[in-house]
């Protein structure tokens, strides 16, 4: 079958799905007018349908990629206006994260199921939102990332400012307006580039070497947009608002794969692409990775919040990554994409575990839990597992991101890495205390005393997510693998010019 | 023959878009002396089909190169064609909001349409001058039917003030470009452009300077860029909402391509004098109209700083310089304008109770009440804040690019910065529409507006985004006369 569809544009099928989903949708509302349960709950239904289906496509398409060549596979080019084209096409390195975006998808859905306000309009947006998400990273045309990665924001927005918690509309409006200021400087950045270079091409662009002086101006203008992304210290403080507000669904998208366009935007454009300027902003890029690590770490101590704390302890997992991939070695490269794929699952899953205390109880307040492994014990032990991987526990994903991005940034520079790796006890002290105060203990709220465990539907969010964890822990290589040519590549157009 | 009857035999065929719209005035006003106000609907209906029969005209009567007529009066070429087009097809679309408005409000008087239609053969004069005379009887042309348009509703306060308004300090701006083209006829002892360009060849002279700031100011008022841009909130809120939505669409196109053929065709030469000028309207108006906007909470005033600094914008590719930069601007405005237009009829569908309402609150809870308007206004206020993958994205990145092009990165950093700005006004009318919880229902749109909103909201994504290419290559045919 693999073979039959050698010749189908993928990744467009990949891509579009999901709209073509949305589409539906609209037409089915235009024809149905009218409130009602039962429509909703069929586009809940067809919802998760078209996530899956394009799940399995991107399978099929995985399949068809060949991970030993390093060049961009599964090409499709069609021209356009102003120079730029449709073009597509996936390395290692977004192939796997178009695979964690269409496997976190339907997972999102699940646990959107409790949604029930305009329903219609939310399931929408979702599927738009996974049409953008993907275009990002198998865009091979720098105007398409653009459009693809900024376009994101239109879903994101509403998507928190409607279903979001008590601050939602300021929690919608500040991540919209951080976003934006940073990528309209990199939208000025990439006109420089094109008039500069003369075309719009990302494989062309990689070849093209620019000159060392004006790279330091497009590196800035690249960090400001993927730097608040990401997001690294001291730009983050749009990440805990949004993440605290946005809806649970919201979220996992937010921590599993916004947040890796960022890191993805890193390793396609600004290490390849400005090599020079890369070097020359190391140091910068370390100490604000090291900052994010312990600063991250000791403000997620301090939280109130469940959601809060994970937030926190996000921006201090995106040091890591970036510590890795601004070493410019094979392992640091590998440990950062490793890393961003293991907090996709590992953070989206603990987005989750706070999503079904805070369907039954609605608050996520720490304080108002406690013992739940009296009446929960499913439950205690899913949220264990992501806790200790969170931690960075051996065996679990956590644990070979965090050694690999070290592993890479000692060899360039000792004690950026000792500090950076006190970050890995601070992960133990906040992760290990959340859940101690959430789990362990009697049970002292007497609001507790009925809540009830994980009924089939939460199962089946968790499960897929319980098993990624553990493979990527116990065989890493099987990612390593998928992954070392393109992060050979990376690695050798960035060490190529080391002064 | 005398040279003068073959110069006007040669010149009829191209000036067809003219004849046809000054043609359906005439005897639009005969019909309606004759039959008062009972033949609104029917002038209403043969206006939009005068104006976009003289639209279809100019395209299809394009001239392959540029052509003189009425003695150099007159030229017709891909600038002019442009313009028409899309100040012909807008004008249409706001005179068929506009008839529908009136016949619900029961002011169906028959001078509308004639009026609207007057307008746009003005600004078909202006944006074909080729003489200081032409310009001037263009631009009068335009104004004086504005004024009555503004000051439409003639017993209500507001509408009787925006007009006035609009008359006096407009009347100062003509003064001005008056007095500007004094000094360059002085200066230059030439009234054509081809005449001021020859003499100016010559080395310009400070009395030119001097005219051609004075004219720059006067064209700056009429596209209400700032600082020339007083009057716009107080007209956009006072006029009726379908004469503010044709003031904020057709007159700007011509005044841009008025202004880009002024600075590249006469004053080609003294770019480097009108550069920094042309700039610092640009910064100025981008800057003002986005946080100006910040503070409003009548959504006309809103729209009206929306438009000074969608002004900045296409000057921005103004300033860039001929050639591309003037491509840059066409293209700008005509992905600014479906947005904007629909923007505007759904304004004119926020009644309730049989009251027009205003306030950006009045919105609260649309998505709710009237998902589709709600989804309506969506995509049509995150084009016109350029976010991808709508049209308005695509329009300032090509003024972006002009500017970084011609080696003003400043300006198009400037131009990021008021676009987030700006992102934050179109954002508190997106919060109060989709965050606020539902108010009171606000009546049903009427299938003009649905109508007109949905074919603007296509036009902004997919139509014109899968059509840039041909787009960007009719803009870069416009301008090659240059």
């Amino acid at each position: 079958m693999i073979q039959m569809m050698q010749g189908w544009p993928l990744l467009s099928i990949v891509t579009l799905l999901p709209t073509a989903g949305a589409l539906l949708i609209l037409a089915a509302r235009a024809m149905l007018p009218g409130e009602n349960v039962g429509f909703d709950r069929g586009v809940k239904l067809l919802t998760l349908m078209v996530t899956i289906a394009t799940f399995v496509v991107s399978l099929v398409a995985f399949a068809a990629f060949d991970f030993h060549k390093p060049d961009f596979q599964l090409v499709e080019n069609i021209s356009w206006a102003f120079g730029s084209a449709y073009h597509l096409g996936v390395d290692g390195l977004s192939m796997s994260l178009i695979l964690l975006t269409t496997f976190i998808t339907p997972l999102c859905i699940l646990a959107s199921w409790s949604i029930d306000k305009q329903v219609t309009s939310y399931m929408i947006l979702f599927l738009v939102l996974e049409t953008l998400m993907i275009g990002v990273f198998c865009a091979m045309d720098i105007l398409l990332f653009y459009v693809f990665f900024e376009g994101g924001l239109i879903p994101m927005f509403i998507l928190i400012g409607v279903w979001g918690g008590q601050r939602r509309v300021y929690a919608a409006f500040k991540f919209f307006l951080y976003t934006l200021l940073g990528s309209l400087l990199m939208l000025v950045a990439i006109v420089a580039m094109i008039i500069i270079s003369g075309t719009t091409s990302i494989p062309d662009l990689l070849r093209f070497h620019f000159d060392p002086q004006v790279q330091i101006w497009l590196w800035l203008a690249f960090f400001a947009s993927f730097a608040v992304k990401l997001p690294m210290w001291p730009v983050h403080t749009w990440l805990p608002d949004a993440h605290v507000e946005a809806p649970t669904a919201a979220s996992v998208v937010l921590a599993g794969i916004l947040l890796k366009m960022g890191g993805y935007g890193f390793l396609r454009f600004s290490l390849p692409m400005f090599p020079d300027a890369s070097h020359y902003f190391t140091p910068l890029v370390f100490s604000l990775s090291v900052i994010a690590i312990v600063y991250a770490s000791l403000v997620a101590f301090r939280q109130l919040d469940m959601k809060k704390l994970i937030a926190y302890s996000s921006v201090a997992h995106m040091g890591f990554v970036t510590l890795g991939m601004f070493s410019g070695n094979e392992q640091g490269i590998q440990g950062a994409i490793f890393q961003m794929l293991s907090h996709g699952v590992i953070s989206g899953a603990l987005f989750l575990c706070v999503g079904v205390v805070y369907d039954r109880m609605h608050t996520r307040e720490i304080a108002f839990y406690g013992g739940l492994v009296n009446r929960m014990p499913v439950y205690a032990a899913i949220f264990l597992l992501f806790t200790l991987g969170n931690v960075g526990l051996p065996g679990t994903s956590g644990f070979v991101g965090e050694i690999l991005t070290m592993t890479g940034s000692f060899q360039i520079n000792a004690w950026y890495t000792a500090v950076a790796a006190s970050g890995v006890i601070f992960s133990a002290v906040y992760a290990l205390t959340l859940y101690r105060k959430v789990s362990y203990g009697t049970i002292q709220n007497p609001k507790l005393a009925t809540i009830a465990d994980l009924d089939a539907r939460e199962w089946a969010t968790f499960i897929p997510l319980i098993v990624a964890t553990l493979v990527m822990g116990i065989a890493p290589s099987y990612v390593l693998d998928f992954t070392r040519a393109s992060a050979e590549a990376i690695s050798n157009a960035y060490v190529g010019v080391a002064p | 023959m005398s040279v003068a009857m073959t110069d006007l035999m040669h010149s009829i065929p191209f000036a067809w878009p003219e004849l046809v719209l000054a043609g359906y005035a005439l005897i639009a006003v005969l019909i309606g002396a004759w039959n008062g106000d009972r033949a609104f609907g029917l002038l209403s209906f043969l206006g939009v089909v005068a104006l976009v029969a003289a639209g279809a005209l100019a395209i299809v009567h394009q001239p392959s190169s540029a052509v003189r007529i009425f003695q150099n009066e007159m030229t017709v070429d891909g600038l002019a064609v442009f313009a028409k087009a899309l100040v012909a097809f807008s004008s249409a679309a706001t005179l068929i909001l506009g008839a529908d408005h009136f016949s619900q409000t029961g002011e169906k008087r028959f001078e509308y349409p004639v009026l609207i239609a007057l307008s746009v053969l003005g600004m078909f004069v202006m944006v074909s001058a080729r003489d200081l005379i032409a310009l001037y009887v263009g631009v009068e042309l335009q104004s004086l039917a504005a004024y009555v348009l503004a000051a439409w509703r003639r017993d209500d306060a507001r509408s009787s003030e925006a007009g006035l308004k609009y008359f006096v300090l407009s009347a100062i701006a003509s003064g001005l470009l008056l007095y500007g083209s004094s000094f360059v006829y002085g200066f230059t002892g030439a009234i054509s452009f081809d005449g001021i360009a020859a003499a100016i060849a010559q080395g310009p002279g400070v009395g030119v300077i001097f005219g051609l700031v004075l004219m720059l100011c006067a064209i700056g008022f009429k596209m209400s860029a700032a600082p020339f841009h007083m009057w716009t909130p107080d007209v956009y809120e006072g006029a009726p909402t379908p004469v503010t939505a044709f003031f904020a669409a057709a007159p700007k196109v011509a005044a841009v391509a008025l202004m880009a053929r002024v600075l590249y065709e006469p004053f080609g030469a003294m770019t480097a004098q009108w550069q920094q000028v042309v700039v610092a309207l640009s910064m100025i108006s981008m800057l003002l109209g986005s946080f100006a906007a910040l503070l409003q909470t009548n959504i006309k005033r809103l729209m009206a700083y929306s438009s000074i600094a969608n002004m900045g914008f296409a000057l921005m590719g103004l300033a860039a310089g001929r050639g591309d930069g003037a491509s840059a601007a066409l293209l700008y405005l005509a992905m600014y304008l479906p947005a904007n237009i629909g923007i505007f009829a759904l304004i004119l569908a926020m009644r309730r109770g049989g009251q027009a309402v205003e306030s950006i609150d009045d919105l609260s809870g649309l998505a709710q009440r009237r998902p589709w308007m709600a989804a309506l206004f969506t995509v049509l206020l995150f084009s016109i804040a350029g976010i991808p993958p709508l049209v308005g994205f695509w329009g300032k990145l090509v003024v972006f690019r002009a500017a970084v092009e011609s080696g003003w990165v400043s300006l198009a950093i400037v131009g990021a910065i008021a676009a987030v700005v700006a992102g934050a006004y179109y954002l508190r009318i997106l919060s109060a529409i989709w965050f606020k919880p539902a108010g009171a229902a606000l009546a049903p749109a009427t299938g003009a507006v649905m109508l007109t909103a949905s074919a603007a909201a296509l036009l902004t994504f997919p139509i014109l985004v899968f059509g840039l290419g041909a787009l960007q290559h009719w803009a870069e045919a416009a301008v090659r006369g240059f």
